[in-house]
């Protein structure tokens, strides 16, 4: 229906862009993983595996990289475990207070996650709010001191990050059920429970697919938190990453890392599509 | 009537619902509340309860140079990311909708890629660009980061106008003699007034907010955030209490704001899309 | 089998009993004081316009509404007590409300596997169910790869599979083309003889009720104006509203005078106390006059065609009488009826009809 030239006016300024911006720099980032560092702390356009091959060998780097998603994947149950009974509060509880509990999930996602980061430091600090608390109701005699700075503090902060994250799509797909279906599972016979596991919990897993992959892919990269709150036994693969571009200065190592952090991220991206087009129906 | 069945009782719950909700709820307003305590604490962090209440750090921050110098620049970089953000995420969305070409499936998920993307990769990878082009490191590097990131937000908050959008007007449009320029200027842009400026909205506040990117695009000039996380590694200073505290409260205005203009324009808030949209605020 | 009902049969024994049930909205009231049985093996239509509350008298009978005020019975128990998955009822939805991410096979088989029978009486039950609406060639299908006219007839499978003692129908029909309704009402009927237990089906439309019900229920306003068999709503209509939601008719206002009645330019005798009264003559009973023979009862009187619609068998003709009077007057086809006619009809085919009560 549109002619040629609006078509080309429209796709073309973007496309040029995205590949100027995106698409060249993903690939130059490929290059680099093939490069080395020399001596003299110059780039040297070398041609070798070394780097992906160091990711494997050297511990400190494979380790780290499970570990992240080890937390990662505690962050993804985590968020789901707050996040579904949450939507399915709001969805089929809430009535008319709906949309305004639903704009009270919204506003932390605004608030500057730095800021939120950070306060969660002033909380769990052995002279925080939660260390005086307890001291205070007589629950412990001395500060607990794995609440900051440790894989403890990175979790719990990334969950309270990437829970509002996963409730969305999964609000958003319980929202969409027709509630003639559930009136429908009740006259056929099916208790309110039977009628939540063979109706209603099915026609959501698009939605907890697709906030479970945000969630883990998300915390994953996430840098600011491990580095805020992380500690040395906290450290996650984007913390390495940044210094490999900082101070241990080897953007070969560091661009090798990120790539394969790229090429995991979209591998779980394309799973998780094909995993909710099989739990699509409509 | 004492047995009578409600509606409510028809649906698996019960009161560990309302509790469940309700913690969720302090979990996620918890640190928020606190901070604000605090920046109202004459003893800094630390100590709990806060003691005498004091507006001193605020002043404090009213005297911080370097903080609003880094405002300033924040602002700029989130006007300008802005602009481009929207200026090429507009037609990406319409080419998306509307245009079929070849490697379009691959386009989209390139635009789209990194709102999911942590923000690192995306700013790594242009820090190698800018290096082999020989670029050097400002503000202008970190709008172009900013703008590159952020077309995806645009772009989503477009497409999701444009689906809502009912061909039939424009062909009602073409129907009455008006070209396709005009149809598009008339009837196309104007119905997607809402979208773009909820896109624009949202980017400006994502801008205002990004670290990840910005991390490995800065020259000499600071963004406020990273002014922010320059102080923290440094030590706490209780003015960064009240910092955010002003922080969340201009994010709350423009979350309302931008809240309200949509259910204005829509009737229902449309929670596919936010999704995807505020998926940036934190990943950048 | 259950024989066929003639028109002055009263229900047998009654399997559901409505006993002065209101339904408020807050300020609005959708149900006043509604009283009906329903007998078994009978095919009722509650029938009513948007908003005469007829879905939610469904819906109170289904379980989804409580009813403000009044009682439910079925059988000896409290029907309105239970929850909707305990009742012995099923519904067929009006978008049929079939389970996506099921095949048809089984969507009709939910409610046995919930009941928890065994699987090998499962299957069987559902492949009669679905030979019974000819659906067994789609038992694997998805529900969004069939037609809406197959939707229905997987929802009405799903429904009758558990063998309730009585099937809701909430306009089943609405979304289905001219001749697909028409196909669906006489399949219908028939099923509800076969399977013998009591169907109550809400509907606005009231040729389909005329055409399918035992009885009719017709609601307005939350109230019932009148229930009866088709053939007595449509020959002897309690009120105004009911003669003119049925079919057409001419509604005449008149006055008794000494044993005279008068409306108009027309006259006649009638044995009824003096006073203001409304009469119901509808169309077909009116003639174009023929011949002069004098006949009692027989009332003639002249006008102007002002108008005419062709229906194909019949034709509907809007004639001008003296007065003011304007009659509809239903005529063959073929009569092609025009200018100055001479109209002829039995007084007797004028009934009396009360005013309905004005509601809010």
């Amino acid at each position: 229906m549109f002619s040629r030239a609006y078509k080309t006016a429209v796709t073309l300024p973007p496309l040029m862009w995205v590949t100027v911006f995106l698409l060249t720099p993903y690939a130059l980032m490929f290059c680099y993983s093939f490069w080395s560092v020399s001596a003299a702390q110059t780039i040297v356009h070398s041609r070798s595996l070394d780097n992906y091959l160091q990711l494997l060998r050297v511990e400190v780097y494979w380790q780290t990289l499970l570990r992240s998603m080890w937390i990662a994947a505690r962050v993804t149950i985590f968020s789901l475990l707050l996040g579904y009974p949450l939507a399915y509060f709001l969805s089929f509880y809430a009535g008319k207070k709906k949309d305004l509990l639903y704009q009270l999930v919204i506003i932390p996602l605004w608030v500057s996650y730095l800021v939120r980061a950070y306060a969660w430091k002033t909380i769990l600090g052995s002279d925080g709010v939660l260390n005086t608390l307890l001291q205070y109701a007589h629950l412990t005699k001395h500060p607990l001191e794995f609440l900051l700075y440790s894989p403890f503090a990175v979790v719990l902060t990334l969950t309270h990050i990437y829970t509002p994250f996963a409730f969305l799509p999964i609000y958003a797909a319980l929202e969409h059920i027709p509630r003639n279906l559930v009136e429908a599972s009740h006259d056929l016979g099916a208790t309110p429970a039977q009628t939540f596991w063979k109706v209603i919990f099915p026609l959501s897993i698009p939605g907890v697919v697709a906030g479970a992959t945000f969630a883990f892919v998300l915390s994953l990269g996430d840098f600011l938190a491990p580095l805020l709150l992380g500690g040395p036994s906290g450290i996650m693969i984007s913390n390495i990453v940044v210094s490999l571009f900082g101070a241990a200065y080897n953007w070969p190592l560091g661009a090798a890392i990120s790539f394969c952090m790229l090429l995991l991220v979209v591998s779980l991206l394309v799973l998780s599509e094909r995993l909710e087009k099989k739990w699509i129906f409509s | 009537m004492d047995l009578l069945v409600s509606h409510t009782k028809l649906v698996l719950g019960s009161r560990w619902l309302v509790f469940h909700a309700a913690a969720v709820f302090a979990f996620l307003y918890l640190p928020i509340v606190v901070l604000i305590f605090y920046s109202f604490n004459g003893e800094g962090v630390g100590g709990f309860p806060p003691h005498h209440l004091t507006l001193d750090w605020y002043r404090t921050l009213f005297a911080d140079g370097p903080i609003w110098d880094s405002v300033l620049n924040s602002l700029q970089v989130a006007v300008a990311a802005m602009a481009i953000s929207l200026a090429l995420g507009v037609p990406a969305a319409l080419a998306l909708e509307r245009a079929r070409f070849p490697g379009k499936a691959l386009f989209r998920r390139l635009v789209l890629l990194p709102l999911i993307l942590p923000g690192i990769i995306t700013g790594l990878s242009l820090l190698m660009l800018f290096n082999v082009m020989g670029t050097k490191l400002s503000l202008m590097t970190i709008i172009l980061g900013h703008g590159t990131a952020l077309i995806s937000v645009a772009t989503t908050e477009v497409f999701a106008g444009l689906q809502k959008l009912d061909r039939a007007q424009e062909e009602a449009s073409l129907d009455l003699g008006a070209n396709y320029w005009q149809t598009f200027w008339r009837i196309t842009v104007p119905n997607l007034k809402l979208p773009i400026i909820g896109a624009a909205l949202l980017i400006f506040t994502l801008s205002m907010d990004e670290i990840a990117v910005s991390f490995f695009l800065i020259g000499r000039d600071n963004t406020l955030p990273l002014e922010i996380w320059g102080r923290l590694r440094r030590g706490i200073t209780p003015e960064i209490n009240a910092v955010s505290t002003i922080i969340f409260v201009f994010s709350l205005v423009t979350i309302v704001f931008w809240y309200r203009l949509r259910v204005r324009g829509e009737g229902r808030s449309v929670a596919g899309s936010e999704i995807v949209a505020t998926v940036e605020g934190n990943a950048l | 089998m259950i024989p066929a009902k003639d028109d002055n049969s009263i229900p047998s024994a009654a399997l559901l009993s409505i006993r002065n049930v209101a339904k408020s909205f807050g300020k609005n009231a959708v149900l006043r004081d509604i009283s009906l049985d329903v007998a078994e093996g009978e095919f009722l239509t509650i029938l009513g316009e948007s908003g005469s509350g007829k879905t939610t008298l469904l819906r109170i009978i289904a379980g989804f509404e409580t009813a403000s005020a009044g009682e439910v019975w079925m059988g000896e128990e409290r029907l309105d007590r239970q929850p909707p998955y305990r009742r012995r009822v099923n519904t067929v939805f009006q978008h049929y409300a079939l389970f996506p991410h099921l095949t048809v096979e089984q969507n009709v088989g939910y409610g046995l596997r919930v009941a928890k029978r065994p699987a090998t009486e499962i299957a069987p039950r559902v492949a009669e169910a679905l030979e019974k609406v000819r659906m067994s060639a789609h038992a694997k299908s998805k529900p969004s790869k069939i037609s809406g006219g197959q939707q229905q007839r997987v929802a009405l499978a799903r429904a009758l599979v558990n063998r309730p003692r009585l099937l809701l129908l909430d306009e089943p029909l609405s979304a289905l083309d001219a001749n697909l309704r028409r196909q669906m009402q006489v399949e219908l009927k028939s099923l509800q003889r076969e399977v013998g237990i009591s169907f109550i089906f809400v509907t606005h439309d009231q040729e389909e009720a005329m055409v399918m019900s035992d009885r009719i229920a017709l609601l307005r306003s939350g109230e019932l104006e009148q229930v009866a068999t088709p053939r007595e709503i449509y020959g002897r209509p309690a009120t105004a509203y009911v003669a003119q939601f049925i079919g057409h008719t001419n509604l005449l206002k008149g006055e008794v005078r000494a044993g005279m009645l008068r409306s108009g330019p027309l006259t006649w005798s009638a044995a009824l106390p003096d006073g203001p009264v409304l009469l119901s003559l509808r169309p077909e009973n009116i003639r174009l006059a023929s011949g002069s023979m004098a006949v009692p009862r027989r009332v003639r009187v002249r006008g102007t065609v002002l108008s005419q619609d062709f229906h194909g068998a019949t034709e509907l003709i809007r004639v001008e009488c003296a007065d003011g009077l304007v009659l509809v007057v239903r005529t063959p086809g073929s009569s092609g009826a025009l200018g100055g006619v001479e109209l002829e009809f039995s007084s007797t085919d004028a009934v009396l009809v009360r005013q309905s009560p004005e509601r809010i």
